[in-house]
């Protein structure tokens, strides 16, 4: 068996050692309500942060309206079990599909801008997606839609994570992943090397969408309501700044960057006047200090855990 | 609705739009200088704005000043403020990758908010009646007195600006600065009190829209900045962004197209309307109205 | 001899100014042409503009009889046309392999989902993908860099790599931007060497811009001459070297 297939498999293997642990404790409620929900919601977080570094980070897309997606895979998922009375896992797919889509006729017409001015229209187009869906009264408006049953388990949000992970892994690795690289790396020089840019930037951007989109079913499905005031620009920037302080390009990175800020936050949150003072000095400090981030664009690299494969650049720092 | 109401209703959303658009301009403009100056995106702006607000609030309750000292204060204080912010947080990322400058930039911004809301609690505060609003009725047309204030200042110093950048060295060296840094810093050109000396211009220009918006609206609240900072920085994308014209021509009219949206259709979608403009803006004309666009050199 | 690319009156006109006017050139099969002029001359326009990345505001291009005016430089790569740039332009924080493994792209045939999956023709292809890259990186000594980030490479060495990757790109026509930038002679002559050996090697025809004329002499069977943006002269290059209007261009009025 070659390699790479034994170090899945091996990874996954820890993945299953992990949840095993995980879902004991919370089976003889070792682990209490309280960290079960931070648990969930760092697995959200960290699938937010990895799908959209698969955007900014692997393609250099600069894409900071995320909480959009997020928020329409919440509504149609919601839409689906709260309106339509059908099962979970189908809301999983329409709320990933639905953000998918989107990401797609968002991406079409605004990837052809770089830079600030992609970031501008991302900001703007997630804002026009929360006015949207604060105006519309068959998802209550303002008041968002309640009664959404919790069907969201610490086993779903586990399996989606690490499932998510693998995919976003795996398209990297490949050859479609590696034109995403190019575009990031060098764009004039991929579009001379043969690669059709806006199609593979599009791509990324479909899937990080998508992928939002399945963090917002969950997201809804765990929290009983989806309220357009869980998806302002303050949430894209709190999934951006996961990722750029875990590294900007580095899967370790952004899941780090999740666990971490998501940990930061539940800690912070018996002090809430002080808790945004806190994250947002600690914020400036960091980037002052070390702007690339706590990997950079490096993966971990261990023997075992190989998430980078071979074109992660080597986890040592060369000059 | 026929036609002589409709032409009354547009005259009247003119009105209102061109006082809104003065603010909306006066914060823009910050936006311009610093984006030309140091490609920054500077989210604080809009804080800027409301701490303005803040400081003529201050000013006038505290030290009881009238109206232009307060302003003038307020000025000054945010101008400092902007030279403050750009020494501590933006100095240090000048060589640093652009997604983390922008990420200071915002943790900035969300340091100004809730630093206030620390301070000042989340409360609105009530700006005292230093201005008497009389109200003029021409033909139908309700006009503000206060409107004209804002109109009337927002265009002298506009008029300041713009004899500053054009008419003085300081001024010449800052469009020298945005055009070329290494090349001013080659003839001598001090670029740190340059881009300082940007801050403090900026600043204050968006502090006085925050005194004017206290006096008129009399309301002020520490998150007060935030969706006029963000539409203000439309409209300066909207005229151009990098000139200070198009920065005013820019805050105009998105304060006119809002004051339409608003009377004409509901307010609700008054700040989708901005988006939506900034997505048109982006996708046709991402230069803006008077910007030219530059082809990178391959 | 067949011909592979047509220029045809081309001009390139931005605004007011016109980088390039009434340019006319023939490149046949198995050629080695160069195009040459003093800085300014319009030389990087004019590939830029059979690359893809301008369009022409006047006169056709063709390439082996299609068109190439408007089309998107990774088209024209498909048509058979690759580049290496002026400033290099590699992927600098990836692996020298996956600069060249990225340029095999076009030879990738699995799906998304093959690839995300991992089954099907990606091992197959990967592997494929990755042989041939490491031979190709062989033929241009820089096997040994393989793994090592592109940006870390001696300034030379990065040059090849520029050249390598363009290469793998399966073109019939080679443009080659300067290839001799920052090389002292000994490189230079190597690099000579190098170019007629591609030709050869790979089957294809070469169009280089240079400035450095012992490269140009040495190497070019026909040079074009940019002054301006306007075609000065054009022949072999016992010609240019003696013709009147091209000392001028480069020495000045006097000198002549």
């Amino acid at each position: 068996m070659n390699s790479i297939k034994k170090h899945d498999l091996a990874t996954l293997g820890a993945c299953a050692v992990l949840f095993a642990i995980v879902q004991t404790l919370l089976f003889v409620d070792f682990i209490g309500p309280f960290w079960e929900l931070n648990i969930i919601l760092i697995l959200i977080n960290v699938i937010l942060s990895v799908s959209l570094n698969l955007i900014n980070g692997y393609t250099g897309q600069f894409s900071i309206g995320h909480a959009g997606f997020l928020a329409v895979g919440a509504y149609t998922g919601a839409i689906v079990t709260v309106k339509l009375g059908l099962p979970f896992e189908l809301a999983l797919v329409v709320g990933t599909l639905c953000s998918a889509l989107l990401g797609f006729l968002i991406g079409l017409p605004t990837l052809r801008l770089n830079g600030d001015y992609l970031a501008i229209a991302t900001l703007g187009l997630g804002e026009i997606i929360r006015i949207c869906i604060l105006n519309i009264e068959y998802v209550g408006g303002a008041s968002g839609l309640m009664g959404i049953p919790r069907f969201t388990t610490f086993a779903w949000a586990f399996w989606i994570t690490v499932f998510i992970i693998f995919v976003i892994k795996n398209f990297k690795n490949s050859a479609p992943g590696r034109c995403c690289l190019a575009i990031r790396e060098n764009e004039i020089a991929a579009e001379t090397m043969g690669i059709d840019t806006t199609k593979y930037k599009v791509m990324a951007f479909t899937i990080g969408a998508g992928f939002a989109g399945t963090a917002g079913v969950l997201f809804a499905h765990y929290f009983y309501i989806a309220h357009p005031a869980s998806f302002t620009f303050m949430r894209s920037f709190d999934i951006l700044t996961m990722v750029v302080l875990g590294g900007l390009g580095s899967m370790t990175g952004a899941i780090t960057g999740a666990v971490l800020l998501t940990a930061i936050s539940a800690v912070l949150a018996e002090y809430p006047e002080w808790r945004m003072v806190i994250y947002s000095l600690t914020l400036i400090i960091l980037m002052i200090n070390r702007p690339q981030g706590l990997f950079g664009s490096k993966e971990l690299s261990l023997k075992m855990f190989r998430l980078g494969g071979s074109n992660s650049g080597r986890a040592t720092e060369s000059k | 609705m026929d036609m002589g109401s409709f032409a009354q209703q547009f005259a009247q959303q003119l009105i209102n739009g061109i006082s809104l658009g003065s603010i909306y301009a006066l914060i823009a403009l910050g936006y311009t200088m610093i984006y030309g100056i140091i490609k920054l995106i500077n989210f604080a702006h809009g804080d800027i704005y409301m701490l303005g607000a803040y400081m003529g609030f201050v000013a006038t309750t505290m030290l009881g000043l009238s109206f232009v000292p307060a302003l003038i204060f307020a000025m000054v204080a945010a101008g400092i403020a902007g030279i403050i912010i750009e020494r501590v947080a933006y100095r240090p990322m000048r060589n640093a990758p652009r997604i983390a400058i922008l990420i200071t930039a915002i943790g900035v911004s969300f340091f100004l908010e809730y630093g206030m809301i620390l301070i000042a609690t989340p409360q609105p505060r009530t700006f005292p009646a230093i201005f008497e609003a009389s109200v003029f009725n021409f033909y139908g047309l309700i006009v503000n007195s206060q409107q004209i204030l804002i109109l009337v200042i927002s265009l002298v110093l506009m008029a300041g600006l713009t004899y500053i950048v054009n008419h003085t060295k300081v001024g010449k060296a800052m469009r020298a600065v945005s055009f070329d840094a290494d090349a001013a810093r080659l003839m001598g050109i001090d670029i740190d009190k340059i881009i300082s000396m940007t801050f403090a211009l900026g600043s204050s220009l968006a502090a006085a829209a925050g005194v004017l918006v206290g006096v008129y609206y009399n309301s002020i609240d520490p998150l007060m900045g935030m969706m006029p900072g963000l539409k203000a920085f439309i409209a300066a994308v909207l005229g151009g962004i990098g000139i200070i014209p198009g920065a005013m021509l820019g805050g105009v009219i998105m304060g006119i197209v809002e004051a339409m949206v608003s009377g004409f259709f509901s307010s609700t979608f008054r700040d989708a309307a901005s988006f939506v403009i900034l997505i048109l803006i982006l996708l046709y004309r991402p230069s803006g109205i008077l910007g030219k666009n530059i082809k990178e050199k391959v | 001899m067949e011909e592979l690319l047509k220029v045809n009156d081309v001009s390139m006109i931005f605004g007011g100014l016109r980088a390039v006017s009434n340019f006319t050139m023939e490149i046949n099969k198995g050629e080695l042409v160069g195009l040459i002029g003093p800085n300014g001359a319009g030389k990087t326009t004019a590939f830029n503009m059979l690359t893809g990345v301008y369009e022409p505001s006047e006169g056709e291009i063709t390439f082996e009889g299609k068109r190439v005016n408007g089309k998107k430089p990774y088209q024209v790569t498909a048509m058979g046309m690759a580049r290496t740039f002026q400033n290099i332009r590699l992927f600098s924080e990836l692996s020298v392999i996956d600069n060249v493994k990225i340029a095999y792209n076009m030879h990738i045939q699995y799906s998304l989902a093959e690839a995300v999956c991992r089954f099907g023709r990606y091992f197959n292809e990967e592997e494929a993908v990755t042989k041939k890259a490491i031979e190709l990186l062989k033929i241009f000594k820089l096997d040994r860099y393989k793994d090592e980030m592109a940006k870390n490479l001696p300034y030379g060495e990065q040059r090849r790599l520029e050249i390598a990757r363009a290469l793998a790109t399966e073109p019939k026509l080679l443009l080659l931007d300067e290839p001799a930038a920052g090389m002292n002679p000994q490189e230079t002559h190597e690099l000579m060497e190098m170019i007629r050996w591609i030709r050869k090697e790979f089957d294809l025809s070469v169009l280089l811009i240079e400035h450095d004329m012992s490269l140009v002499m040495g190497v070019c069977e026909r040079i074009y001459v940019l002054e301006y943006g306007f075609c000065i002269a054009n022949g072999l290059p016992e010609e240019i070297k003696h013709n009147k209007r091209v000392i001028e261009a480069y020495l000045g009025e006097e000198v002549s």
